[in-house]
């Protein structure tokens, strides 16, 4: 018992730790009644994040609708309509640290119809967790949102069989569920995929071991999020940075100066390394990099950062340096998979903005070739119009050319948006299933 | 030279809030900082600064005086803005009130009383983007609030109508008249900001820190007497040792009885504190269940 409580205890200890104090950022998605607002509120309890007056506030509260004691999910409901329909509407961000790692929780509300909450959350996300209810076990809303936790490239999918009490911490309820989804996820193609049975009522395995069951022997939720490893090793993948800013001082001391600013979105640079800006094809070398807290001699994803170059190239917001032997084509064509996320419907012939990297281009839709049924896991050949929450694939002709990466192999540089032209808004998430390699 | 290449929570949301606030400047035409000399716009500040080196920072900040400030913050604020070089507007409550557009509350309290100028100023400046130091640890509505979060003509935040922000592509188009806050430091926490001041050796107000101060207890919080209402008669003046854990309108932000003189003090306490950093010091979030919420709605911050 736990590391949180010694944090307590030792706020020094807590706020250094051991080692690096890491960021995880995870999501959790469940259907309505699973108790996901109790398993967040009990997380935030149980790890002390919970503050005595906002406890308080929730006592209040939950006396006030005739709660016997306090009611955990009234902590995550924030905006008033929420706590008048005892729903969640939005995604919310939830905060809480230990010894070793600081969390960002995406809590994302579970109805069928807010599929674009759940890819909204899974995101930024590296791991989801989906609720089951040990009654129920595994239902449509959980391959639904274990596919749109997979699609959006989350490597971590932990399982949560919710509400054990209410099944007599049956092992067999439970390992019946955990083979259920364990072929979910293998259709999936998910390989780290973890089931962890609780109650988030009570408080079994979410941060304290629970004496219910002992027959399981895998690690808590708490432990199980702390163990889980952060981030991709930058040295695998390919140097890619979007240009945000020309930063140029125009003083006497830096007339010279021409920096590059943003942040590496995937890979590593050196000084010294020839890379090519894109689209425009021109190679060039990294002379300098400029850190946030002085010269580097190489920077990796995701630190902000400003490269200068040796040659006098034209680069501005909007173009992508690449590593010169890996980079991506450019190509006026754009074929991937969209999450619709407002209500304007998107089909063959639509004028929209799409938005990749820092470049922003007008595009047509040529066509919408399929739409994936989460429940299923199938896709059918379609050519009629998205609405929203729904996930199809898209062929889109741009009026200048990208440099895209494949969504599955480097995903902020394979992200893309579609935009109105008109008001703004965002109508879709999208990831970009073709690509070409440098070779072809 | 190791070859782990990982980033501390710290450096994460560093890399991230330079991030955020080199798109405002790449994306936009008018940006403005919200600057208040308190620790949060502090931070948001040296980022700024940090973003755009060696060059200066490309855009001025804007101060939303309610005229009942600490003399030691605003005195900060100017250290402030001369020391990074940044070009400081005022928008101020008291002007608004002496010309008869803005009426006193009858408690006195002037934090709901910065979204008029406020959005007075976004207007005749012209501003298309806004950064504000919220974060979403604050409050349970501002834990749904976007890094880029939009409002129309009258500076409205409508939680239903905001953009699903996916990866970190924020959108930030919008239309003649409307405009968009960016919050900058969205995922950091209180801890966060006290962990980064010690690291980069960033100077605060020194009511940030333990001092001794004349105060009167109201609802729970020691507030600073004052002419804008206190003490009242039943409330009797004492001198204790304090801290301020936010800074606002000197009407309704209260002190805590602390001991914390130095940064590694203050994480120290901060780390251990049962309550909310608003809780414990904002008279103004404790008006209704959805009080910050209905702030947001109508402009504040």
């Amino acid at each position: 018992m736990t590391a949180i409580h010694e944090a307590t205890a030792d706020p020094l200890l807590a706020l250094q730790g051991s080692g690096p104090h890491e960021l995880l950022r995870f999501a959790t998605a469940g259907s309505v009644d699973d108790g996901k607002s109790t398993l967040v509120g009990r997380l935030l309890h149980d790890t002390k994040s919970v503050l005595a007056d906002t406890l308080a506030a929730v006592e209040r509260a939950s006396l006030a609708r005739g709660h016997d004691g306090a009611d955990l999910a009234l902590l995550t409901d924030g905006l008033r309509a929420e706590r008048e329909q005892g729903i969640t509407i939005d995604v919310a961000y939830r905060y809480f640290s230990t010894p070793t790692r600081s969390y960002v929780l995406a809590d994302t509300p579970g109805h069928v119809e807010y599929t674009r909450n759940m890819v909204t959350g899974a995101s930024t996300a590296e791991l989801a967790l989906v609720l089951v209810d040990a009654r129920h076990g595994v239902v449509e809303q959980t391959r639904r949102h274990a596919a749109a936790a997979a699609l959006l490239g989350v490597r971590h999918l932990a399982l949560a069989v919710n509400k054990m009490d209410l099944v007599g911490f049956d092992q067999q309820v439970f390992t019946a569920i955990r083979v259920d989804f364990d072929s979910v996820a293998r259709l999936l193609g998910v390989d780290d995929v973890v089931a962890l049975p609780l109650s988030a009522l009570r408080g079994d395995n979410v941060v304290d071991r629970s004496e219910h069951t002992p027959w399981y022997d895998g690690p808590t939720l708490l432990e199980h999020l702390e163990a889980v490893p952060v981030g991709e090793d930058p040295a695998l993948e390919p140097f890619r940075f979007p240009v945000q800013y020309v930063i140029r001082p125009q003083t006497d001391e830096h007339h010279d100066h021409r920096g590059y600013a943003g942040r590496v979105a995937h890979g590593v640079v050196r000084v010294g390394d020839p890379v090519v800006v894109l689209p425009s094809g021109r190679s060039t070398v990294v002379a300098a990099i400029d850190g946030l807290d002085g010269p580097l001699d190489e920077a990796f994803a995701p630190q902000s950062v400003s490269i200068r170059l040796r040659d006098d190239v034209d680069v501005s917001r909007g173009d992508l340096l690449a590593a010169a032997e890996e980079a991506a084509t450019p190509s006026p064509d754009l074929v991937g998979d969209v999450c619709v996320v407002s209500d304007r419907l998107l089909a063959a012939g639509d004028r929209v903005l799409v938005r990749h990297g820092t470049r922003t281009v007008r595009a047509k839709v040529v066509a919408v070739t399929s739409r994936l049924d989460l429940v299923s896991l199938e896709s059918s050949a379609y050519s009629d119009a998205l609405v929203v929450n729904d996930i199809g694939r898209l062929t889109l002709r741009l009026a200048e050319p990208l440099a895209v990466d494949a969504y599955s192999l480097l995903r902020r540089t394979g992200a893309f948006l579609l935009v109105d032209e008109q008001d703004g808004s965002t109508l879709a998430a999208g990831m970009a299933v073709v690509t070409r390699c440098s070779e072809d | 030279m190791t070859a782990v290449r990982r980033l501390s929570q710290l450096d994460a949301l560093e890399a991230e809030g330079v991030h955020i606030i080199r798109e405002v400047a790449g994306e936009f035409e008018r940006p403005v900082l919200l600057f208040s000399g308190g620790k949060d716009s502090v931070v948001m500040l040296h980022l700024a600064a940090k973003a755009f080196a060696p060059a200066a920072i490309p855009f001025p900040v804007l101060h939303v005086d309610t005229g009942h400030n600490f003399p030691e913050v605003i005195a900060h604020r100017d250290r402030a803005v001369q020391e990074y070089g940044v070009r400081l507007l005022v928008a101020s409550v008291q002007e608004l009130i002496d010309s008869g557009r803005l009426r006193e509350r009858p408690d006195g309290t002037r934090n709901p009383l910065q979204t008029v100028p406020l959005l007075e100023a976004i207007d005749g400046y012209r501003f298309d983007s806004v950064f504000g130091g919220g974060r979403r640890d604050e409050e349970k509505a501002r834990a749904k609030e976007r890094v880029f979060s939009l409002r129309d003509e009258f500076g409205q935040w409508d939680p239903r109508r905001q953009r699903p922000e996916l990866w970190d592509l924020y959108n930030g188009r919008h239309r003649a008249g409307e405009h968009v806050r960016v919050f900058p430091l969205s995922n950091w926490t209180e801890v966060d900001i006290w962990e980064y001041v010690a690291r980069e050796g960033i100077a605060l107000p020194e009511i940030y820190y333990a001092h001794e101060r004349d105060v009167f207890l109201r609802d729970s919080m020691w507030l600073t007497a004052g002419e804008w209402g206190g003490p009242k008669q039943h409330e009797t003046v004492e001198r204790r040792t304090v801290r301020y854990r936010t800074v606002g309108d000197m009407s309704c932000t209260g002190a805590v009885d602390s001991t914390a003189t130095t940064v590694a003090d203050v994480i120290a306490e901060v780390a251990i504190s049962t309550i909310t950093e608003r809780g414990a010091t904002r008279a103004d979030d404790r008006l209704t269940e959805a009080a910050m919420e209905d702030r947001k709605r109508e402009g504040y911050f």
